[in-house]
């Protein structure tokens, strides 16, 4: 083992991991995060803290990962490119590591173009492959960027996402293999509701022998309503969503459409399964929590293993 | 007027490395008033190359290569020395490269860095060619620059967020990084984009203040 990370125990034993989401409050509400953990506790292996997600201010990854740690989560630290240089992405990753966080998701973040502060100066510093193999050489080589030797290194069981629905297709794959080459040790997938399109992905990903380097957990998330599916159809930038997904959730009476949006991801939760190479699920129910326990059950996921970190 | 100097030799060489043939292309604008690419430094580059083993199959120098029409006609003269090379190694400023990179299908190798823009621009109205970075990277990506022109100035993209050949940032700009994988697709080189770029030298860009051995060359 390379961390004291659950999820990396999970997936070194080839049971069927369970990743979940926790998105901090816009404001300094400890309690909010306390009450999603709460929900999401025994029913993930390890639990992703966004880090501004959609360029909005919002409580601080590590800070919310600190909170939902105590409550006997073991967080996954998100951490984009957008906001830091590569020397406070460093001195955060040292920061993590000694509050005792295991896991870290690395990305370039989204464009401050879409948050509430449009005019911000994004950093960009780095890009996602670049963080991935400076956090690896931190953990494995013991050398900062600049090649400088350090004393204590932080272990971190490094992830990193790939979305197989962007464009180029083709590229898509041989951007996993650079994640891979870089030193990620697990990736989670955009949100799959087109399933063909990601079996055609992963068929690449295997020809390439990618799965067998890295594990990879698809995204999935459960949609509330037509509005919501609409919404991620047209407006969310590299959002598959096909028109028989719009289509299933018009189908029924309204008062059961969350319902059916949660029937519809368990399906595809059961249909990305079957699929040779996928390790996990990452199921993000952003500002729905209360619908994992269920899910998580209704896909036979349910007991957790539970590992002594 | 665009200000570059030109790169060490050994970087010039190991992005040259495995190419035999090489076709060199200066600019009688920008390049030679900064000593950087004009008929000596072209003249030199020729020689020194040759001392390294390569063979040249010829060498030119346009009058404005950021003029991608002007540039495209003055090339016709040389078709036979550039389809016999491997490359094309440009000694211009960031955007005679990508001049070149657009209207000739060879991979090519930028032998400059751009400094800075010295107050003008060059001739892409239409859109950001070259931010003067100092460290150009057009080498790894296709000749066309993703500091320029993707809104992340990602190294080693394209983000999750191209689709159909667009930006997530707004659907009026390209995504580069589609125009690089097409590009070098065409030229059956996307094994370029295999490797990992490494993070940048940030510290020659005017972005980080005044850059004070940005000049010490010219």
């Amino acid at each position: 083992m390379k961390t004291k990370s659950n999820l990396e125990r999970v997936l070194e034993s080839k049971i069927f991991a369970v990743t979940g989401e926790l998105g901090p409050p816009q404001s300094a509400d400890a309690d909010v995060i306390r009450r999603k953990a709460k929900i999401l506790k025994g029913h993930v292996d390890g639990c992703n803290v966004t880090d501004g997600q959609t360029a909005v201010v919002r409580m601080s990854s590590w800070a919310a990962c600190l909170i939902a740690k105590e409550e006997g989560l073991d967080p996954i630290v998100q951490m984009t490119c957008r906001d830091r240089n590569r020397i406070a992405l460093q001195m955060d990753v040292l920061g993590i590591a000694a509050l005792g966080m295991n896991n870290v998701l690395c990305l370039t973040g989204d464009h401050q173009k879409f948050g509430n502060h449009p005019t911000a100066k994004g950093v960009y510093d780095l890009d996602s492959v670049q963080l991935v193999k400076m956090v690896k050489d931190m953990r494995d080589e013991k050398k900062f960027q600049c090649g400088e030797v350090m004393a204590v290194e932080p272990h971190l069981f490094i992830g990193a996402a790939e979305n197989p629905f962007a464009d180029p297709l083709e590229f898509r794959a041989v951007r996993l293999g650079k994640k891979a080459t870089a030193g990620a040790d697990f990736i989670q997938t955009q949100i799959v509701y087109n399933v063909d399109k990601f079996a055609e992905w992963m068929r690449m990903v295997r020809d390439k022998g990618l799965h067998e380097k890295v594990k990879i957990l698809a995204g999935v998330a459960p949609i509330k309503s037509v509005g919501a599916a609409r919404y991620m159809k047209t407006r969310v930038p590299g959002m598959d969503v096909p028109d028989g997904v719009v289509a299933r959730l018009q189908g029924v009476p309204k008062e059961q459409v969350s319902k059916e949006g949660i029937k519809l991801c368990i399906d595809i939760i059961n249909q990305v399964r079957e699929i040779e190479g996928v390790a996990g699920i990452h199921l993000m129910a952003i500002e729905w929590e209360e619908a994992v326990p269920e899910m998580v059950e209704a896909a036979g996921l349910l007991p957790r293993p539970k590992f002594v970190t | 007027m665009l200000i570059s100097e030109q790169k060490p030799l050994e970087e010039i060489l190991a992005y040259a490395d495995g190419d035999k043939n090489i076709f060199i292309i200066g600019c009688k604008g920008c390049a030679e008033g900064w000593g950087s690419g004009g008929e000596k430094q072209v003249a030199e580059m020729k020689s020194t190359l040759q001392e390294k083993g390569k063979v040249i199959t010829g060498s030119v120098v346009i009058d404005m290569l950021c003029d991608a029409a002007l540039t495209k006609l003055q090339l016709r003269s040389y078709k036979k020395e550039i389809a016999a090379a491997d490359s094309i190694l440009v000694l211009t400023d960031g955007a005679g490269v990508q001049t070149v990179a657009e209207v000739v299908n060879k991979v090519v190798h930028p032998g400059c860095n751009t400094l800075s823009s010295g107050g003008g621009h060059a001739e892409w109205k239409e859109s950001e060619r070259c931010l003067e970075c100092g460290d150009c990277v057009l080498e790894f990506t296709g000749g066309l620059c993703p500091i320029a022109r993707c809104s992340k100035h990602l190294l080693n993209g394209p983000c999750g967020g191209s689709q159909g050949g667009k930006c997530e940032v707004d659907p009026g700009i390209p995504c580069v990084w589609q125009q690089i994988v097409d590009h070098l697709a065409k030229l059956g080189r996307l094994d370029k984009l295999e490797r990992l770029v490494g993070p940048k030298n940030w510290s020659v860009s005017l972005t980080s203040g005044p850059p004070v051995k940005r000049f010490s060359q010219t």
